[in-house]
């Protein structure tokens, strides 16, 4: 089969092709190492723990973002395969893109429980029931592999939209019945380049490979963010 | 470029997330600096799926001195009792901690943490986040670490050495890989946290990051390693690609069968059955298989791991993840059909030698987590015992090291020590041509070990293994590494980890060989019995250049005597 991958050196773009024997049951990250291994060694691609847990191996397969380890390449019932880096990020090698803008933006909505009263010494052990527990946890599922922002319009088009992934994690802290940093995050979502820029293409729930559903929390975190400025108007 | 930092980190798995904030709740003038060579959500302990041991719930029957008791047992008497009894006192608040952190922990109905029976226990102590707890413990303590404004972090920086001086740490160097330059960290306080050395072996369960780095890289600067013999088998690997299938599912209530229909395990283990600890079961399926009653397949005999009968919901509630992962890997719904798996290289029991203060023999060097060897799980670690080490022994560390790094200055390293690394790393070996390619030395090398090194071994198989390693560092003298280009060359940092590899692979063999006894994961056909009277002690590693050169020291008892392992 054949593999088109798209290629950069730091200097130049450009387009390599290798042709992989295909066995059943080979993912397209399979494809990859052999490449790597036996064809072309500068090849370069992030990867790790390939069974689609860490989030290294998101990129453009056959024009859709995918995670490379679980994609089988039977699947994508195609002659040829096209590989290309994930959009909307800068490309520092190969399908390897710069992600450090992901995480700076993730870590602004303030994605971890907020506590009024911490004990570090001693610790007491909160109550969840398991249907507490249900009404987040789908957004705790996201892998951090920015998918969902590769195909976002409004991430394309603001540098300083902080896109689906942190608004996911955003609402679910917001839903943990640990939390109690509501007041101190909404602001966070709800700035310039907050929930309002969102264009509801809904792509990337679409393409999310967890199911974590990003939109729905935007949609939801609007709510709240309404519901924050009448409380803070009522306060006033 | 020069950079300087109070503590340097490296690693950012459960260990070295943990050792950080540690080390930040410490003392917030601290200046703490993390490297690691993926981000740090991407790292290895994520892929941890069964859960967590911790003693909850004394006043539903369980105890520290039974989780002690099954932790010793279960390493087959060769863990250090006084280490053990100290870290089964420490879990339970960490448990808490990450609580009040975040961790989605599975819940009972009255809303208090759950738990689950794992291989080896007496009571049902693991505490679990459905099949996905490294997952939600690497998250967690990765959010919690970006609320302290004193950790700083380089993610994707690849370590290259340690710099030592009379005996204490002066700091490291690394790659920034983005760029590929070399940096020199300078720090009073390093603490290694890299994670095991899983990928020696082909078949495993390990990520492909998990290539024994620091353990590497602390032997070659004169730190012994400890216990490195003892690999741990998972019974439950994905065939074919070795993808682990958590322990939890037998923990659920799932069963092993041979193609007779037989769970065999009734003659291995009659009481524990399938929750007879890893080296029981494994060694118990890969005797079936030798034996001619696995199921055959195109990619070599398997076991079929049975959860038909939980049902969809409780699987579904219980172990979604690997109901997602048999169908996307193998297709196969669990729901519906058993699983193909067969035992698979999953933990390095033994690692950088530090006493139960995480430290070295160099002093300002600390190890947490798999890189090091405490040692708390002996021959054989006990499911769910391992980021529990993490959790306590990265807490330990960064303690010990925002202590040490109080009381001390900084002290400068000459920069000749930089450009000599820098030539070694570009001149020597970037720079260097040669006819071999590191992909193919690094695919013998599995080779080898999953033949010799595996769950039988024999001295003559062994002896020929070590050959055959001697010859493969003998041909990595000779690799040539593709991409000569210094920005993000993966092909560079491949053949780092092969070198490393190498060495590892080499103590593990020369261990391996001169234990003539059985004991947990290391099993011998020509000396099939445990032999306290010669080997109740632990081997210790150090590097020469004509291959390591063994010492051994006693094992800790406190009170619990070794008696014979029955399950
Ligand atoms: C599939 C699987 C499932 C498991 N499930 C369980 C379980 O349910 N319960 C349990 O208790 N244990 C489990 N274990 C074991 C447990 O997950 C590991 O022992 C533990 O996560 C190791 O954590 P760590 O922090 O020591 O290292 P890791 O998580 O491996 O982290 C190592 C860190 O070091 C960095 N690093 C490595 N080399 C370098 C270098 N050269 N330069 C810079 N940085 C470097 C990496 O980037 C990474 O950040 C499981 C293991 C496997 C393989
Ligand atoms: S929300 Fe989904 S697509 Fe986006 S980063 Fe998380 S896992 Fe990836
Ligand atoms: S390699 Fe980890 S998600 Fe693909």
């Amino acid at each position: 089969m054949l593999f088109r991958i798209k290629r950069f050196d730091g200097e130049k773009e450009y387009w390599s092709e290798y042709e992989v024997e295909v066995r059943k049951g080979m993912t397209v990250l399979d494809a990859l190492f052999y490449i790597r291994e036996n064809l072309d060694g500068s090849l370069a691609f992030r990867v790790s723990c390939r069974m689609g847990v860490c989030g290294s191996c998101a990129m453009k397969i056959n024009h859709k973002p995918r995670l490379a380890c679980e994609t089988q390449i039977a699947d994508l019932k195609s002659d040829v395969i096209v590989i290309e880096p994930l959009d909307n990020y800068k490309v520092i090698k190969d399908l390897i893109v710069d992600f450090d803008g992901f995480f700076k933006k993730h870590a602004k909505v303030k994605p971890y429980l907020i506590r009024k009263v911490e004990n570090y010494e001693k610790p007491v052990e909160l109550i969840q029931t398991p249907k507490q527990l249900d009404s987040y946890y789908q957004f705790a599922l996201c892998i951090k592999c920015g998918a969902c922002y590769s195909v976002c319009p409004a991430s394309a088009t603001r540098k300083d939209y902080l896109g689906p992934a942190a608004f996911a994690s955003a609402y679910r802290f917001i839903k943990d019945s640990r939390d109690e940093g509501k007041e101190e995050r909404i602001p966070e979502v709800a700035c310039d380049g907050g929930v309002w820029r969102c264009h509801f293409a809904a792509e990337c729930s679409e393409v999310c490979p967890k199911n974590v559903d990003p939109a729905k929390a935007v949609q939801k975190l609007r709510w709240e963010a309404v519901k924050h400025s009448i409380r803070s108007l009522l306060r006033w | 470029m020069r950079v300087q930092h109070d503590i340097v980190i490296v690693g950012a798995g459960l260990a070295g997330l943990r050792a950080a904030i540690a080390a930040a709740e410490k003392n917030k003038n601290l200046s703490i600096a993390i490297i690691s060579k993926t981000y740090p959500i991407r790292c290895h302990s994520v892929c941890a799926e069964g859960g967590t041991a911790a003693v909850l719930r004394e006043d539903e029957g369980d105890s520290f001195d039974l989780h002690a008791w099954d932790t010793v047992k279960g390493s087959d008497f060769l863990a250090d009792q006084d280490a053990v009894e100290f870290f089964v006192r420490e879990i339970p608040r960490e448990i808490l901690l990450l609580d009040n952190w975040g961790c989605p922990w599975s819940r009972r109905e009255d809303g208090k943490i759950a738990q689950r029976a794992f291989g080896g226990q007496s009571f049902n102590r693991t505490v679990f986040a459905k099949d996905r707890t490294g997952l939600h413990e690497v998250h967690t303590l990765y959010e919690r670490s970006l609320m302290y404004p004193n950790i700083v972090r380089y993610d994707e920086y690849f370590l290259t050495n340690l710099i030592i001086e009379d005996n204490e740490i002066r700091g490291v160097t690394a790659i920034e890989l983005k760029t590929g330059d070399l940096i020199l960290f300078e720090a009073k306080a390093v603490i290694l946290a890299t994670g095991g050395a899983g990928r020696l072996y082909g078949f495993t369960t390990y990520s492909h990051q998990v290539t024994g780095d620091g353990m590497a890289i602390a032997y070659r600067c004169g730190i012994p390693l400890k216990d490195m013999e003892f690999f741990q088998f998972h019974p439950t690997g994905l065939v074919p690609s070795g993808i682990l299938i958590s322990e939890a599912a037998r923990g659920e209530g799932g069963y092993l069968r041979n193609k007779f229909g037989e769970r065999f395990m009734e003659k291995y283990a009659p009481e524990r059955m399938e929750l007879a600890p890893r080296d029981v079961v494994a060694r118990a399926m890969w005797k079936e298989i030798i034996e001619g009653r696995g199921f055959e397949s195109e990619h070599g005999a398997y076991i079929a791991l049975d959860l038909t009968h939980l049902g969809e919901e409780k699987i579904e509630e219980r172990l979604p993840l690997i109901r997602e992962a048999a169908k996307k890997f193998v297709g196969i719904d669990p729901v519906e059909e058993p699983l193909p798996v067969r035992p698979v290289a999953h933990y390095t029991m033994g690692g950088i030698h530090t006493n139960m203060w995480t430290e070295t023999p160099v002093k300002g060097l600390f190890a947490a987590g798999e890189v090091a060897c405490v040692s708390i799980h002996g021959a054989n670690r006990l499911g769910s015992n391992s980021t529990a080490e993490c959790l306590v022994f990265g807490r330990v560390a960064g303690e010990k090291a925002a202590e040490y790094a109080m009381r001390k200055d900084l002290k400068h390293v000459s920069n000749e020590i930089y450009k000599e690394e820098e030539k070694r790393i570009y001149d020597e070996f970037l720079g260097k041509s040669g006819d071999e390619s590191p992909y193919q030395i690094k695919k013998e090398l599995n080779e080898v070990m999953d033949k010799c090194f595996w769950i039988f071994r024999t001295g003559e198989e062994m002896k020929e293994g070590i050959k055959k390693i001697r010859e493969l560092k003998e041909r990595y003298k000779n690799v040539e590494i593709v991409d000569k280009k210094r920005r993000f060359n993966t092909d560079l940092i491949y053949a780092f980890e092969v070198g490393f590899m190498l060495d590892l692979a080499e103590v593990v063999a020369v261990c391996a060989y001169a234990r003539t006894e059985s004991r947990g994961a290391h099993y011998r056909l020509d000396y099939p019995n445990r032999d306290d009277e010669n080997w109740l002690k632990h081997s210790l590693a150090y590097y020469t250049p004509q291959g390591p050169k063994l010492e051994y020291i006693p094992v800790k008892i406190t009170k619990w005597k070794p008696v014979e392992r029955k399950y």
